[in-house]
């Protein structure tokens, strides 16, 4: 084993792992992490803490990872590298895993124009392709960045993000090679409703022997509306909503639709779990944890295996 | 060349509001070229301001002047004939001419008159775009001619991101996806298997991260 990750155990033994979700508040409020949290508890493996996510100022992922450590959960720490440098990216790591935090995802972070912060510097030191090699020398050379050896650098199960709905999709399974030659372990995908398209992307993979070199988490996220479905579909970069997700979400009366929402993300994990390559699910139920209980129940991935 | 765009009129009268007599001295090089504060446009703004200036009940005398370079300083130095005669002076130069203009005259007050906006191109008549970012370490020769610091919105070294849809960046339809240009490059020149190396964290040290930047040729000296 590489690092002491919960993540990295599920995947080395063969089981399928389940990872959520979960968005800091805007303001000091422990609490609501934790209320947050707490319905993750039992259902899925390991929970992403997302850093300031649509370039909106929220808790630090960091600050609100260490309140799921303390609470015996399992953080994976977001990392986005528009708002921090080198040198703080790396000092949060270090303090993220002097804090037992030992899986990180590397991003390169939704652009400032979209959040309401789109007057701040965009600082891009580095890409998320870099941040993926800089956590990667931390472990295997005991190397910063500088060049300097130092002694207990983190040891941190390294995740980024591929989007295989992002243009140009004939680019994006040598861009999930690109990451795994920088030193990436596991990769957690943008919410998927186009399967077919996916499949496809899939089998590139395979093709190239690249499910072997990496562990592969399926992006799923529920609908809530018919109203989230045309937002997702017409407002949120990089991703893919197919017409008949829409018309059935438009299908059924609006006190019906977040149940049929559900429904679809229950049959698209079915699907999802039967593609050779995908290793896990990592569902993000956005300002909806409450239902992770039960997507993961009727998908049949509860129990979680008992690995401590 | 250097873009530029001219501040709003009233900005620029705003700056000049206490003074009778300015020198307004523009460029006849990038400025010029992107219509911004050569000699026309030096005509125009003098013409505009004396105008504010009498509808203040004022006169505004303008002494009207445009060098071959306003960063140089054997070309800023004619301006010594007329510098004790006006009260301030307005430069439509870049910035490096406005402080070359500081620089040279210390006991007079100088007004930028346009925005220093970044290094680029003509795409078409009246549109200029961002090209490059002078970050003192080229690779245009990795990513197909295309460079990806000046032209990626997150300037990612190793993208696309996430975002890039139709060949166009997520932050606007307007804006070209600077790594989509570089695939379709690679493959029209038969490299696309470069594209899977990794370039590595840059070192910004040749970039403003090493501070204020100044080229010495002892050559030249």
């Amino acid at each position: 084993m590489k690092t002491n990750s919960v993540l990295e155990k599920i995947f080395a033994s063969g089981q399928f792992a389940v990872t959520s979700e979960c968005g800091p508040p805007r303001g000091a409020m422990p609490g609501i992490v934790k209320e947050k949290a707490e319905h993750l508890r039992g259902y899925v493996d390991a929970v992403n803490v997302t850093d300031n996510q649509t370039a909106m100022v929220r808790m630090s992922s960091f600050a609100a990872s260490i309140i799921l450590r303390e609470m015996g959960l399992h953080p994976v720490l977001q990392m986005v590298t528009r708002d921090r440098n080198r040198i703080a990216l790396q000092s949060d790591l270090i303090g993220a895993y002097a804090h037992d935090i030992n899986t990180v995802l590397c991003l390169s972070g939704d652009h400032p124009h979209f959040g309401d912060h789109a007057m701040a510097a965009n600082v891009y030191d580095m890409d998320s392709v870099q941040l993926v090699e800089a956590v990667r020398n931390m472990r295997e050379d005991g190397r910063l960045q500088g060049g300097a050896e130092v002694e207990n650098l983190p040891r941190m199960f390294i995740g980024a993000a591929a989007n295989p709905f992002a243009d140009p999709f004939e680019l994006r399974v040598a861009r999930l090679a690109k990451k795994i030659m920088a030193g990436v372990d596991f990769i957690q995908t943008q919410c998927i409703y186009n399967l077919d398209k996916f499949e496809r992307w899939m089998a590139g993979i395979r093709d190239r022997g690249l499910h072997k070199k990496v562990y592969i988490m399926a992006g799923v996220t529920p609908m809530k509306s018919e109203g989230m479905a045309k937002y997702m579909k017409n407002k949120v970069p990089g991703m893919d909503v197919p017409d008949e997700i829409i018309k059935r979400m438009a299908g059924v009366p609006k006190d019906k639709q977040a149940r049929e929402g559900i429904d679809i993300s229950i049959e698209s994990i079915q699907r999802l779990k039967e593609i050779e390559g995908v290793n896990g699910i990592h569902l993000m139920a956005i300002e909806w944890e409450q239902k992770v209980p039960e997507i993961i129940e009727r998908a049949g991935l509860y129990p979680r295996p008992d690995i401590v | 060349m250097i873009t530029a765009e001219r501040k709003p009129l009233d900005e620029i009268a705003s700056c000049i509001e206490p003074y009778n007599r300015i020198l307004l001295v523009g460029c006849n090089e990038c400025v010029t070229v992107c219509a911004a504060g050569g000699r026309k446009e030096v005509a125009m703004l003098s013409s505009a301001l004396q105008m504010v200036s009498m509808k203040q009940g004022k006169t505004l005398s303008v002494v009207e002047m445009t060098l071959e370079r306003q960063c140089d300083p054997e070309y800023v130095e004619s301006l010594a004939l007329h510098i004790d005669g006006v009260d301030a002076v307005v430069s439509m130069a870049c910035g490096c001419g406005v402080q070359e203009i500081a620089r040279r005259f210390g006991q007079v007050r100088v007004f930028p008159a346009v925005n220093t906006k970044f290094m680029g191109a003509s795409e078409r008549a009246g549109v200029w775009a961002e090209r490059c970012q002078g970050c003192g370490d080229c690779l245009l020769g990795l990513t197909g001619g295309i460079c990806p610091i000046a032209r990626c919105s997150k300037r990612l070294m190793n993208g696309p991101c996430g975002g890039s849809g139709d060949g166009k960046c997520e932050i606007s339809g307007e804006v070209d996806c600077a790594w989509h240009l570089i695939w379709e490059r690679m493959k029209a020149l038969g490299i696309e298997d470069r594209y899977e190396e990794v370039i590595s964290a840059k070192d910004w040290r040749p970039a403003r991260g090493g501070g204020p930047r100044k080229i010495i040729r002892e050559d030249l000296q």
